[in-house]
């Protein structure tokens, strides 16, 4: 029942994905990519995952807004189609290779619905009696596998920072005072005085 | 079988979208769905057939959860990996700003022809 | 934080149109509410820190959107952000060095207190809400740089051009 959902699941992201790549306007391949999200959020949901379902659904909707609200509202021109043959084929040729032994190597791995779970089973025992949390998914990634979850802090802390000195004003200005001030939101008058050499 | 197959089918074409695509905004649409099947496959692996969610209510003892219940640990991986996505594609929109801002256009062959 | 009256006004000419920002001013609180019971059980029921911090971190993008940046920057702005974001990376370094006090890093060192209670499973859930916080902080940080900061410098680039 569930693999049969999933097939059809999985056929209709493929569909949405094809859309999503090859379509000419920018929006509506955005939008697409949307609806894979969703349907990978729905997947998530039957396969017994609902923390991540909710995560899946939500950060989805950020994707979405940040991708329209960021880029596509400054520029929405199609590129018209420069074909690039040696990248295709080339590419099409490695995918076809790939996807051969990938089919060769799905063959030994665990058939559906049947998971090794060697070190999972001692976490589902136990997990209660050790951490007191009902979660087991929260109880592995905060106190079994915190250092994990720290490094996840970590990688996220430094992608905002990365993110902030790109966007910050452009380097090697007049005034250095302002240097040290706020990295990120500049009023419209501030930005027109900084990018006032734009139009020479 | 076949179901992570089609997850690797979608998987490649996330990764020919990044690679023979000219737009960068459709390079980082490319990246998202890549990262959709990579999370997707491992949460996959971890189902058990009839399996429920690995979360203890009051009326379960022990050993129904530690009999039915889906391998936690892949979940607990993946939590955080879609959070990092989000970091990582908001890093590259930035750097997407910086380089329209530059070069006015979103055209990889553009911004090529244009170095130097 | 109190919001003045008149910028979530629907008369308020910035931001969207007045079916939005009624029907904004009504789903706020229940996605705010919803965001903190999502951190809040994150021990007990499906969620936690990530899921229930993007949460937040989507109903301030939706103020933002609704009524304009002034709105959602008076209930959090880019300092506040930044300081929160820093001070909650620090903490979650710092409870765990506190763990080693008793024993090792990472030492759920707190009593457990009884399964399926609110205050029980020793500091999971102040991780929780120290991520939680962090996760929102960080994303409405990033979205106001993205957002604001980039279509005024394209603006700017687009009047350049027409003057040319």
């Amino acid at each position: 029942m569930v693999e049969t959902f999933l097939f059809v699941l999985l056929i209709f992201m493929i569909v949405g994905s094809i859309i999503a790549i090859e379509t000419k306007n920018l929006l509506s391949s955005v939008i697409s990519c949307g609806i894979v999200g969703a349907a990978v959020s729905i997947a998530f949901l039957m396969l017994g995952a609902p923390d991540i379902a909710i995560t899946q659904v939500v950060v989805e909707i950020l994707i979405l807004v940040i991708l329209i609200r960021a880029t596509i509202t400054i520029d929405n021109t199609a590129i018209e189609a420069h074909w690039d043959t040696f990248a295709v084929v080339s590419s099409l040729i490695f995918f076809g290779l790939f996807l051969v032994f990938a089919f060769l190597a799905v063959q030994e791995l665990p058939p559906f619905g049947q998971p090794l779970m060697r070190v999972s089973k001692e976490y589902l025992q136990t997990g209660l009696q050790k951490t007191g949390a009902a979660n087991v998914v929260a109880a592995i990634i905060l106190d079994f596998r915190g250092y994990d979850t720290l490094g996840e802090a970590t990688v996220i802390f430094v992608s905002i920072l990365g993110s902030f000195v790109i966007l910050r004003r452009r380097g090697r200005k007049r005034r250095t005072e302002a240097d040290t001030e706020k990295v990120g939101i500049l009023s419209e008058a501030e930005i027109r005085e900084d990018y006032g050499d734009l139009r020479e | 079988m076949i179901l992570y197959f089609l997850t690797l089918v979608l998987f490649v074409m996330g990764v020919y979208c990044l690679i023979a695509k000219k737009n960068i905004i459709k390079k980082i649409i490319g990246l998202t769905i890549t990262d959709y099947a990579i999370n997707l496959f491992i949460i996959i692996i971890g189902y058990r057939a009839k399996g429920i969610a690995p979360i203890m209510f009051k009326n379960m003892t022990i050993q129904e959860l530690a009999e039915y219940g889906v391998d936690p640990l892949p979940q607990a991986l993946v939590l955080t990996s879609i959070v990092i996505g989000l970091g990582v594609l908001s890093l590259m929109t930035s750097i997407c700003l910086r380089l329209y801002e530059k070069y006015k256009t979103f055209d990889m062959s553009e911004i090529n022809r244009l170095k130097g | 934080m109190a919001t003045k009256p008149e910028l979530i006004s629907s008369e308020n000419p910035k931001g969207m149109t007045p079916v939005v920002k009624t029907v904004v001013r009504f789903a706020m609180g229940i996605v705010f509410m919803f965001g903190w019971y999502i951190i809040i059980y994150g021990h007990l029921t499906p969620g936690g820190g990530f899921a229930g911090g993007t949460i937040l971190a989507c109903g301030y993008v939706l103020l933002t959107l609704a009524f304009g940046k002034e709105v959602a920057l008076a209930k959090m702005s880019d300092r506040a952000a930044s300081i929160i974001d820093n001070s909650c990376a620090f903490l979650f370094v710092a409870v765990p060095l506190v763990g080693m006090a008793f024993g090792y890093f990472f030492l759920n060192f707190p009593p457990h207190g009884k399964p399926f209670d609110l205050v029980s499973a020793g500091v999971i859930p102040l991780y929780n809400i120290l991520i939680g916080l962090k996760v929102t902080s960080s994303l409405f940080a990033i979205f106001l740089a993205l957002s604001i900061f980039g279509r005024f410098v394209s603006k700017l680039v687009e009047e350049a051009e027409e003057e040319e």
